[in-house]
């Protein structure tokens, strides 16, 4: 009872804090433009390359450098909006706080999640604010290659279904850690199963917080700062207080909000297509604005297209993802790393059987595709009603599209509506974020608090109520953490970082979970080599990649800069000076060029060692051959002694360690 | 926490269990690899066979949207058969197997 009056309080002060955070951006409201537009003029040189990038679209990286539109939500519905999912998910919080009392309950919701339930959740837990804005996004401007690039974000889940997902529920408990450390020595591998843990969950949470204050300055104008507080203090608020339960409602939710969100606008769309697929595509091929804008694209390669067939190549492939060995490597990172990614795994430690995990993979696949098909017609449909040029105006990256696409289709109904719709799918992204960020925080702090703490530190001795509160007071602290992270990385490139969560839990964790479920010889050493390999390849070769900023190349090409503008300057009759605009461009670029002629990437070098964006096709092997060699030149008896009994036990489920009975 | 203690080794040698691994293993890794080779066909194709990709089939629609839009049913397909086979086929051999150990 005590504790249900300190959860009451604390989700009161919670929400109090989340509306004090809001009056605080009320003065600052006039100067929101501004604000919005200083940070975006500084990275200009690393979200340069996003429009361009093989990798994740970012969310709001890609933040247009010079903004010449702005799309504004109606701020009054949108905060009633955000309001509610505030108050209902504080409700939750409350009620499930009260069933939080063992460690199988904060970890696993008690095990007493069924699989329909949890298949919901998968999919909340999955797709982030990018899949949702990003994607159609990326179709809205370059047409096929963002249908093509969703469709590994799909696939990927045929691994874990067929791979990973009944093995790890008959064979584990709450972590990687415990599958891992089965029939090895428990602690070392404890020890690094957690550190990768925590290195995926806080590229990827820094990602989405990043993500997340970027949308909500752009999409209402909040400062950024502010918006990172608000989220990290609900997301906390959830974790600590809710654990697994709290947060399984909160992703279940958001998946919910977000088909719903997404058929309501692919109907309103496929309305005024007549519902007729072909003549869909036909307003695509023929729609002007479409063609010329495409024909413009091309253009930068050297070829001329107009008309029809500019409208033709906006649904072929190859404006956007012109690399297709770094497409083969990120399509690698995916189809592995959904599987090794902490917060999916941990998914399936919640429901209590394996036939129940099964049934939440082949859900979660017909929600996830089933949004990525609409997304398809978010995408094109934004495309025509509101034109790739326009979509472009407002951010660079497209990141608005959806959001644009919902307000004119709104107002096409009713004015009001199209506010209504806006304010509605901006509470869908509130959403989004904060069931993705509460599952990664959930996830790190198991990695910490039952691996490392729990069974490294203690010995496997802590009773319930020590693991609970080591697990509350862990989440805290990764929360807090997080928020500062969020802050202080406002600059990232997000998508860069989303590239770099997948490799690293592609390369480092899948190897080691797939040969601890099926390779008889596998053992401590390939475990700690398989993740120690694979986790330091992928980061390696991220940092010697084109992703990294080279200051050299930056000063070679503000050099070619200098020279054409000397050459016009030398061509110009004597004392005559270039105009203005020249002047100010030749001093611009000879400050670049001073500021960067002896500058090195951050690791010293001058120019990318590894060719490619994403490190999935080097890094797997690398994790695979490591775990491998590294087996076999220390054998264990220990581990082929025991792997009957984790054989039988993941296929059967006997002996499964049952999370209810604690 | 009473837990009942199994003679794991001999599990492993009953048929039932060797017949159901030897099943299980064929189809999840057959399928897992039908699944892997047919989603990258799409960006080696996308790339290197784009004259395919651009054959326009249904009005405006092209093989290369029709392809990428099958990846999507292909998926689906694959879990679907997935269950009813596991549904049918590995619950009831690992049924048997349990009852058989009871």
């Amino acid at each position: 009872m005590k504790r249900l009056f300190v959860a009451i309080g604390c989700a009161l002060c919670l929400s109090v804090a989340a509306y004090a955070a809001e009056p605080a951006k009320a003065p600052a409201a006039p100067d929101a433009k501004a604000a919005v537009a200083a940070p975006a003029a500084t990275p200009a040189a690393a979200t340069a390359t996003a429009p361009v990038d093989a990798a994740k679209p970012a969310v709001a990286p890609a933040a247009a450098p010079a903004k010449k539109k702005e799309i504004k939500a109606d701020r009054t519905i949108t905060i009633t909006m955000f309001a509610i999912i505030i108050a209902i998910t504080m409700g939750i919080v409350v009620w499930a706080a009260k069933h939080t009392k063992t460690a199988a309950d904060f970890y696993a919701a008690g095990g007493g999640i069924t699989g329909t339930q949890n298949g919901w959740a998968i999919a909340g837990d999955y797709m982030s604010a990018a899949s949702f804005l990003g994607i159609s996004g990326l179709i809205s401007l370059y047409g096929y290659d963002g249908f093509m690039y969703s469709v590994g974000w799909l696939v990927a889940y045929i691994t874990v279904l067929l791979i990973v997902a009944e093995p790890c529920r008959n064979a584990g408990k709450y972590t990687l850690g415990d599958i891992l450390s089965f029939r090895t020595e428990p602690k070392p591998v404890r020890a690094v199963a957690a550190l990768s843990t925590v290195t995926v969950a806080t590229f990827y949470l820094t990602a989405q917080m990043v993500g997340a204050g970027k949308l909500m300055q752009l999409l209402i104008g909040i400062p950024y700062k502010t918006a990172i507080i608000g989220v990290g203090i609900l997301m906390v608020g959830y974790v600590v207080f809710g654990g697994m339960t709290a947060t399984t409602w909160v992703q279940i939710i958001k998946a919910a909000l977000l088909m719903c969100g997404a058929f309501l606008l692919s109907v309103l769309v496929m309305v005024k297509a007549g519902f007729n697929p072909i003549g869909f595509f036909d307003e695509i091929v023929n729609n002007p604005a479409i063609q010329d804008y495409t024909s413009k694209l091309v253009l930068k390669d050297g070829v001329i297209l107009n008309g029809l067939d500019a409208g033709q190549r906006f649904i072929e492939p190859g404006l956007f993802l012109k690399a297709p060995l770094d497409q083969i490597s990120l399509g690698m990172a995916l189809v592995m790393g959904t599987a090794g990614m902490p917060h999916i795994l941990m998914r399936f430690f919640t429901v209590p059987t394996a036939q129940a995990a099964r049934k939440s993979v082949i859900i979660a696949m017909f929600l996830i595709g089933g949004f990525y098909i609409l997304t398809t017609l978010l995408g094109f449909g934004a495309a025509i009603h509101l034109t790739p040029q326009g979509i472009k105006a407002v951010d660079a990256g497209g990141n608005m599209a959806t959001m644009m696409l919902a307000q004119q289709m709104g107002a096409d109904i009713a004015p009001v509506l199209g506010d209504i719709f806006l304010a509605f799918l901006c509470a869908v992204a509130f959403a989004t974020i904060l069931a993705v960020v509460s599952g990664l925080v959930l996830s790190a702090s198991a990695a910490i608090a039952h691996d490392i703490y729990v069974n490294v530190v203690k010995d496997g001795h802590a009773d319930q109520h020590e693991q609970v509160t080591a697990a509350r007071i862990t989440s805290l602290v990764v929360g807090a953490v997080g928020i500062v992270i969020g802050i202080l990385a406002e600059n990232q490139n997000v998508a860069v970082l989303v590239a770099l969560a997948f490799a690293v839990a592609a390369s480092g964790n899948l190897p080691v979970v797939v040969m601890s479920l099926f390779w008889k010889k596998f053992n401590t050493a390939g475990v700690i080599a398989g993740l120690l390999v694979g986790t330091i390849a992928a980061i390696g070769l991220l940092v010697v990649s084109p992703n990294m900023t080279y200051p050299k190349a930056i000063a070679a090409s503000a050099q070619k800069t200098i020279e054409a503008l000397e050459k016009k300057q030398a061509a110009l009759p004597a004392g005559a000076a270039l105009d203005e605009k020249d002047a100010k461009a030749l001093e611009k670029a000879q400050k670049t060029y001073e500021a960067n002629k002896d500058g090195k990437s951050m690791v010293g070098l001058d120019k990318p060692i590894f060719p490619l964006k994403n490190p999935g096709i080097v890094s797997i092997p690398l994790g695979f051959l490591a775990a491998i060699l590294a087996t076999l030149a220390f054998p264990s008896r220990k581990s082929e002694e025991m792997w009957d009994e984790i054989y039988v036990r993941q296929n059967t489920g006997l002996g499964m360690a049952k999370a209810v009975d604690h | 926490m009473a837990e009942k203690t199994y003679d794991w080794a001999a599990i492993a040698k009953n048929p039932k269990f060797v017949e159901l691994h030897h099943k299980k293993t064929a189809f999840l890794f057959g399928w897992w690899i039908f699944s892997t080779v047919y989603y990258f066909l799409l960006p080696i194709g996308a790339a290197y066979a784009p004259g395919l990709f651009k054959i326009q089939v249904l009005g405006h629609i092209n093989f290369g949207y029709l392809f990428a839009l099958s990846q999507f049913f292909v998926s689906w397909g694959i879990a679907i058969y997935y269950a009813h086979v596991a549904n049918k086929d590995f619950d009831r051999l690992t049924r048997e197997l349990v009852s058989e150990l009871h």
